[in-house]
């Protein structure tokens, strides 16, 4: 079975681009055979019932899967057109442009201003105390938290509410000015105030960011994205523009999945 | 009647209770209209069963410490008591020979003064020993009534065991914190007496310990009881030589076990490091005494450094500490697999590398428990006996050279004790003096180290 590709979905610049890609751990098949194009300009999401392998697919978007030991991708990704799983690619420079943000918060257990600038440490970006001060103002700005916490940069990043330690988390992605940003159901331990809020900043950050978002929530695919792609099962069963997948499924499965038949 | 009997006695009695007590359970069971019992009829036989057992255990732990003076009492208020000897070592011997063969576990009587003394005593004997079959019998029995009488259909008898259950769980679990307080307690009395005879502030603060048993006990010299350098060699083996050793290694151990090694390696490696926890300490010594100082020893003497000893407390310290490697690898190993993986996944995805993440998210998430894992290690060292005993020497220097030999706290603690003084000589009691204070520094170190895993835990719920 192939996917379903839209037959509007009209050429764009590919960011990352997955052919063929399956994924396995031990012997079980986790994704079956995906090919998708994520634009740079645009938000794209993965939708589709708890176990289709959505988040799976994702963590392979940055290798994140290469902490789990029994996991294994075949097929290819490339970004920018380079092969993201090639012997000669450094996996922390890749994720240095692949950024992600969890399911779960997970502020380090250290000051806001440490957190957000652990990844310009780390990477070198920042020469000197003035610049990295700059790139901490500036990520927070970009994710909406800094009128929030400018008077308290020297507080724990934990202290923060549930959806203020989300937006540290995103202004840290931002913080090594990465070129794609994997969001993996980042609102789903998140009251719907706090969701609002990342939802207008997903919105703030699109164009500059190719974005990524694994989302259980149908109308946050359908409020946020441009692009969506529908799993079921591993398989990617369909994928065009967000208004024709939710408008006009031509699948039967993503007009059940959509119409809240399951999942 | 030995006590052992008389357990299986009330045991007995207890089955035959529990019996009983169930088949009433299952008779109101079979006349109940509902057929429905407030608790199954297991625990209706337990419950007579609990208070059959219990009571007459406790009346059997009381007997078995009283009979003895009971039978003493009635032997020497019997008319061939009146000839003995009144005090000493004479009387006792006569009492002991007469009771031997009165119970039978002597031939015959060798004094014939004891003679006269075996047939009251077989007489008390036999006696008491109805009285305590009897007083077993009826407290067993009136257990095991005044339960049984208050079983009815709707008798909630599981509760009840439940709360008998829970308080014997107290029990067993204050008969340890109840022998700490007894082991302060003893401790107390003796350093209060020490403190009668030399003052505190000379003990502590002195500089020169060196006390002789044989001297006067009424007019302890204070100058010779100064225990400054046993606290410092203590703390220069314990805390600073052997954790040098003990910290980073456990540490490094712990990383290379939580985040690098594959799953065969760690199932190899942490027993074979934990075994060593389970090393008895006297080969630690041994191994330090005959392997460890000699090879210092002459590692000094090549490098030209004369007036080596062959005692030292650096082959003391640096043996201790590998003694103590698994207790911080593995308060440090479950408090680094305790940050959550979603901190590590967070640091890996923002591009940091394993060595990163190590060093900058998880060793200062699981720091607290580092600490607190480290602190139990010190108190661990700084009371640890065999090791010094055997390889630090026993002259109390006042010294910073490691090469020198140094005694401890715990090494004069056995000193004075199994010296030639009597046992009130202030030499002696000195000894409770120095456990005293041991303790209450280990004591302050788990402390604070529980104090500080608490807050730990907090973090991440």
């Amino acid at each position: 079975m192939v996917t379903v590709i839209h037959p509007n979905l009209e050429d764009t610049d590919a960011k990352m681009r997955a052919k063929d890609v399956s994924v396995y751990y031990g012997d079980k098949m986790a994704i079956d055979n995906v090919s998708i194009d994520i634009p740079t300009e645009y938000v794209t999401a993965f939708i589709g019932p708890s176990g289709c392998g959505k988040s799976t697919f994702l963590r392979t978007m940055n290798r994140m899967n290469d902490t789990i030991p029994s996991a294994r991708v075949e097929g290819n990704i490339t970004l920018d057109g380079e092969d993201i799983y090639s012997p000669q690619l450094d996996v922390v420079q890749l994720r240095a442009r692949v950024g992600m943000v969890f399911q779960k918060p997970n502020p380090f257990p250290k000051s806001i201003y440490d957190n957000i600038a652990y990844g310009p440490k780390i990477h070198g970006i920042a020469e000197g105390k003035d610049e990295l001060d700059a790139i901490v103002e500036k990520s927070l700005q970009r994710a909406g938290l800094w009128n929030e916490v400018k008077d308290r940069l020297n507080d724990s990043g934990t202290a923060l509410s549930g959806g203020q330690q989300q937006r540290l988390c995103i202004a840290r992605a931002i913080a090594v000015d990465p070129e794609v940003i994997l969001m993996d159901e980042p609102c789903s331990a998140l009251d719907p105030i706090a969701t609002a809020k990342i939802e207008e900043l997903i919105d703030d950050l699109n164009g500059r960011y190719a974005i990524v978002i694994v989302t259980h929530s149908m109308q946050q695919a359908a409020r946020v994205s441009q692009r969506t792609a529908f799993f079921h099962l591993g398989k990617m069963v369909e994928y065009g523009r967000t208004t024709d997948i939710f408008t006009n499924p031509l699948e039967q499965r993503t007009q059940d999945y959509i119409t809240g038949r399951y999942g | 009647m030995s006590p052992a009997i008389l357990l299986l006695l009330a045991i007995g009695l207890g089955l035959a209770g529990w019996l009983a007590a169930r088949a009433r359970a299952w008779a109101f069971r079979r006349e109940a209209a509902s057929g429905r019992l407030a608790a199954l009829p297991t625990y209706h036989g337990w419950y007579v069963a609990l208070w059959i057992v219990l009571p007459a255990m406790l009346f059997i732990a009381i007997w078995s410490s009283l009979s003895p003076i009971l039978v003493e009492q009635s032997v020497l208020s019997s008319p061939a008591a009146s000839n003995l000897p009144e005090f000493g070592f004479q009387r006792d011997a006569l009492l002991r020979e007469a009771k031997a063969v009165a119970e039978g576990s002597a031939p015959a009587v060798f004094n014939d003064q004891a003679k006269g003394l075996v047939d009251p005593y077989r007489d008390a004997i036999s006696r008491f020993g109805l009285l305590g079959v009897l007083g077993t019998l009826v407290i067993a029995f009136l257990g095991g009534a005044w339960s049984f009488l208050k079983l009815k259909p709707d008798f909630r008898a599981r509760t009840r065991v439940e709360r008998i259950v829970m308080a014997s769980l107290l029990i067993a679990s204050m008969v340890a914190i109840l022998t700490t307080l007894g082991i302060v307690v003893s401790l107390v009395f003796e350093t209060v007496r020490f403190f009668g005879m030399v003052n505190p502030f000379d003990f502590l603060f002195g500089t020169h310990w060196g006390p002789d048993p044989m001297s006067n006990p009424e007019n302890p010299d204070p100058s010779r009881f100064g225990a400054l350098p046993l606290f410092w060699g203590t703390i220069y083996i314990g805390a600073i030589i052997a954790m040098i050793v003990a910290i980073p290694l456990g540490l490094m151990s712990a990383i290379y076990l939580t985040q690098y090694a594959n799953p065969t390696v760690r199932s190899w490696l942490k027993p074979a490091l934990e075994i060593l926890a389970g090393v008895p300490t006297v080969v630690y010594g041994y191994f330090a005494a005959l392997t460890v100082a000699p090879f210092i020893r002459d590692i000094a003497v090549a490098i030209g450094i004369t007036g080596a000893s062959s005692e030292s407390a650096l082959a003391a310290g640096l043996v201790m500490g590998v003694m103590i490697i698994p207790f911080v690898s593995s308060m440090a190993d479950d408090s680094i697999a305790a940050v959550p993986q979603a901190m590590r996944d967070g640091s890996l995805a923002m591009g940091a590398t394993t060595s990163e993440t190590i060093k900058r998210v998880l060793v200062p998430a699981a720091l607290p428990g580092i600490v607190a894992g480290i602190m139990l290690a010190i108190s661990r060292a700084i009371g640890e006996t065999m090791i010094v005993v055997m390889a630090a020497g026993a002259a109390a220097n006042l010294s910073a050279n490691p090469l020198e030999a140094m005694t401890t706290v715990t090494f004069q603690i056995v000193t004075m004790l199994t010296g030639e003084g009597s046992f009130d000589h202030p030499a002696t009691l000195s000894a409770f003096a120095l456990g005293f204070v041991l303790f209450m520094v280990t004591l302050a170190l788990n402390f604070v180290a529980l104090r500080v895993v608490k807050r730990f835990r907090e973090a991440y719920e």
